[in-house]
């Protein structure tokens, strides 16, 4: 199975280059849409208690699960709040982006 | 908390959305997404119309999926599907699962006489609404899915919806085709589950998943799943299965019902309603209500 | 193996031979018994065919697409309204580079309501980028359904196989059933360059942006052009196996002629006894049927018009403000080249009125007895 999981810019210098047809030849993980943010989740670990709620809603899938724990993938994440408003444990905290 | 403890979901930890999509914050279709393909898996072909999907999966040459999408015309969701099933099955594939993925305008509006269409040929399809209520991608314009009392840009506050939201799910459910759901973004595994239930069934599959747009409701981004929650609670938006037309089965049952005030207030393009109109929405969840409890025999 | 079949049904067994794998059609006269031969055929497993019957002819040209790409080998048929109502798709199935294979049955567009023969709905759409043939005999439409399956899978690019409404379409004639086992040789198994599937997952018909729009136009174009020596090369191939060549056009004594009709569809056999008798008169009359519009065969039109010093051009068609459509085409074709003959046109046979010997005697009495084209169209049978 090929997965397009490289995040790599495609750019055609030539019509040579390009497909007859207009197809997906690479995945959209070359575009950081944490640029988007204007407020950021930070989370709390010493309060979670990996319930996986804050993984499952997010929109963006830039919520990774790593040894167990939320991380927030900070690349992609555009700061939708939808984690720390459905954290039971109020242990995500939206805070503002340093610019 | 300690180290060892393993996260409980029930949900695959597969993702077959990838980040960098061009959803806006809190988009309740671009879960939907990633939750409908969680409950279906890489084996899946996606035939999206024009909709926000359209935008959202990224342009040529990207996408934002691991499995492969036929982006086709606006009121072919169905047709297309039927079509690609036709040819897999030909070539002797009958595993992959072909999801028809449109909007509430492909659906409702102007892709309902294919979705008719595949429906009484009994297609081998899922096809799947995400409905936020309006033609999103296109600026907000009303649909045949916008309820009573809301504001579009061709609804204005002053000449709000007055036409009451197109019962879909009596529509397919007069189809009489094996399997209907109604899912939601803020119950992922009761919509996992129902589309891995789908995904075994063969004929046509239709799901009509809740997906709050904060862009078109004028919601916050961070309420997206309170907003779907309340659907629910509200009875505005009940969790519901039907199958073969027939037998309907409640899958949340409330014993009381939120005020539809709540899930009201909470979203810009009701904030003109006056508090009879309120009180005349809450008739009509009330009447709805009480005719699915009758359907589900409850 | 020799049958006596209407043309519609020459279409279904161009169809069967070439071993269609998905076929979605609709109903509309006087396409119908096309698809119905067909459902017999998917029916009784003479063709191994899944068979869509959609509710309208937008869906049987978006089920064909979705087949189309997902690897599979794709038939339909239509006529006017029908067509119309494809218009959407058709562009979608060139954008898309899906070689779909369709059978159109030229038939008046309404209203009021016609089901009898003119260009009207297929020339409508000659702007979509579908490849364009035009039929004047049963045996040619079972051979060009072959043909064009070989060409469209070549360069992905669909093709349309056109034939007069009931001059054609439901009359009997003569036709040679070709060997399936010659067939299947001439003809491999549709396999295309990229389709769907989760082996290797692509998205097909993403938002495209100014950046890459026009040279994926521009390669469509490109390929468009490689179609003429294509057909001249597939025809040829075919005639080695089959013995009937299958070219951009058909001569009828060109090659000394002083004056030419160029005709399409079955007014182009008509236009030969026209060319019979007028030779009979001592004029030295040729016709040039054109078969393939679409691309237009630029060089092979002027190889032959710029010998002569009069052409008539026919057409069953007209663009409302303008011209007939193949005269408007031919006259491009001639702009600027060192030997321009006279062009007239002339607008015969809309509806299905009759285009018969008459009319072809009333062009040549026209285009002969005058030096300069004095009239934007010469109308053949208008009752003033």
């Amino acid at each position: 199975m090929s997965r397009k999981k490289e995040a790599r810019k495609i750019i055609f210098e030539s019509e040579k280059e390009m497909p007859p047809v207009p197809m997906s030849l690479g995945s959209m993980l070359h575009n950081r849409t944490g640029a988007w943010r204007n407020i950021k989740p930070v989370i709390d670990l010493s309060k979670c208690i990996k319930c996986g709620i804050c993984w499952k809603f997010c929109p963006d899938a830039s919520i990774d699960i790593v040894d167990e724990w939320p991380q927030i993938n900070y690349d992609y994440c555009k700061g939708c709040g939808l984690c720390a408003e459905e954290c039971p444990q109020k242990c995500i905290t939206m805070v503002e982006e340093e610019k | 908390m300690s180290k060892e403890k393993k996260m409980t979901t029930t949900i695959t930890r597969e993702e077959f959305m990838s980040p960098g999509h061009l959803a806006c914050q809190g988009c309740g279709a671009s879960l939907a997404m990633r939750l409908a393909l969680k409950g279906l898996g890489q084996r899946t072909i996606v035939c999206i119309p024009a909709c926000c999907w359209a935008v959202i999966d990224g342009p040529f040459p990207y996408s934002s999926l691991d499995v492969p999408i036929y982006h086709c015309a606006f009121e072919t969701a169905a047709s297309s599907a039927s079509g690609v099933k036709a040819g897999l099955e030909i070539l002797g594939d009958n595993e992959t699962a072909v999801l028809a993925w449109a909007g509430d305008g492909g659906t409702y509006d102007i892709g309902l006489q294919a979705l008719s269409g595949a429906a009484e040929r009994n297609d081998d399809i899922i096809y799947a609404c995400y409905d936020n209520e309006a033609y999103m991608n296109t600026g907000i314009q009303r649909s045949s899915a916008t309820p009573f009392g809301a504001w579009t840009t061709t609804t204005p506050v002053k000449h709000y919806k007055k036409e009451r939201k197109k019962d879909i799910i009596g529509i397919m459910a007069a189809h009489g085709i094996p399997y209907i759901a109604t899912a939601s973004v803020a119950y992922p595994e009761d919509m996992v589950k129902k589309f891995k239930k789908a995904r075994e069934i063969r004929g046509t599959r239709f799901i009509l998943i809740f997906a709050p747009c904060p862009a078109g409701w004028k919601s916050r981004p961070e309420d997206t799943i309170k907003l779907a929650r309340l659907a629910v609670q509200t009875g505005y938006f009940p969790l519901i299965e039907i199958e073969k037309g027939e037998k309907w089965t409640l899958n949340l049952k409330l014993k009381e019902r939120k005020p539809i005030a709540e899930y009201l207030k909470l979203q810009g393009r009701f904030r003109h309603l006056s508090e009879e109109e309120i009180a005349a929405i809450q008739q009509e969840v009330d009447e709805r209500w009480a005719k699915t409890l009758q359907k589900c025999s409850l | 193996m020799k049958k006596v079949i209407m043309g519609n049904h020459a279409l279904s067994y161009g169809a069967m031979l070439s071993r269609a794998q998905v076929i979605a059609a609709y109903p509309i006269t006087p396409q119908t018994q096309v698809v119905e031969l067909l459902s017999e055929m998917c029916a009784d497993g003479t063709l191994n065919a899944k068979f869509i019957k959609v509710e309208s002819e937008h869906s049987a040209m978006a089920a064909c697409l979705g087949a189309s790409l997902a690897g599979a080998r794709t038939f339909t048929a239509t006529s006017a309204q029908g067509l119309a109502l494809m218009h959407e798709m058709l562009h979608w199935a060139a954008g898309g580079r899906m070689p779909v294979v369709m059978g159109n049955i030229n038939r008046a567009m309404a209203p009021g309501w016609s089901i009898w023969a003119d260009q009207n709905d297929s020339l409508s759409e000659r702007d979509t980028g579908w490849i364009q043939f035009y039929c004047a005999s049963n045996q040619e439409v079972l051979d060009t359904v072959i043909q064009a399956y070989k060409v469209s899978e070549k360069l992905m690019i669909p093709s349309m196989i056109v034939l007069d409404a009931f001059t054609l379409s439901h009359t009997y004639e003569v036709v040679e059933i070709p060997d399936q086992s010659l067939v299947d040789q001439y003809l491999p198994p549709f396999n295309p360059p990229w389709r769907l599937t989760p082996d290797d997952p692509h998205a097909f018909g993403g938002l495209t942006s100014p950046d890459h729009y026009m040279e994926l136009r521009y390669k469509l174009q490109k390929d468009m052009e490689k179609v003429p020596a294509l057909v001249e090369e597939t025809g040829k191939e075919y005639e080695k196996m089959f013995g009937r060549y299958l070219g951009q056009v058909e001569e009828y004594l060109c090659d000394d002629a002083e004056f030419i009709f160029v005709t399409s569809g079955t007014a182009g056999s008509t236009a030969r006894v026209a060319v019979d008798e007028l030779r009979q008169r001592g004029i030295k009359a040729g016709n040039l049927r054109i078969r393939l519009f679409r691309p237009f065969p630029f060089e092979k039109v002027r190889s032959i018009l710029s010998r002569v010093p009069r052409v008539a051009v026919l057409d069953r068609n007209i663009s409302y403000g303008h011209h007939g459509i193949f005269y408007q085409e031919v006259k491009s074709a001639m702009y600027g080249q060192p030997s321009q003959p006279l062009i007239f046109g002339f607008i015969a046979g809309l509806g299905g009125r009759d285009i018969t010997r008459d009319s072809f005697r009333e062009i040549a009495d026209y285009a002969l007895s005058r030096d300069r084209v004095e009239e934007e169209i010469v109308w053949i049978g208008v009752k003033k």
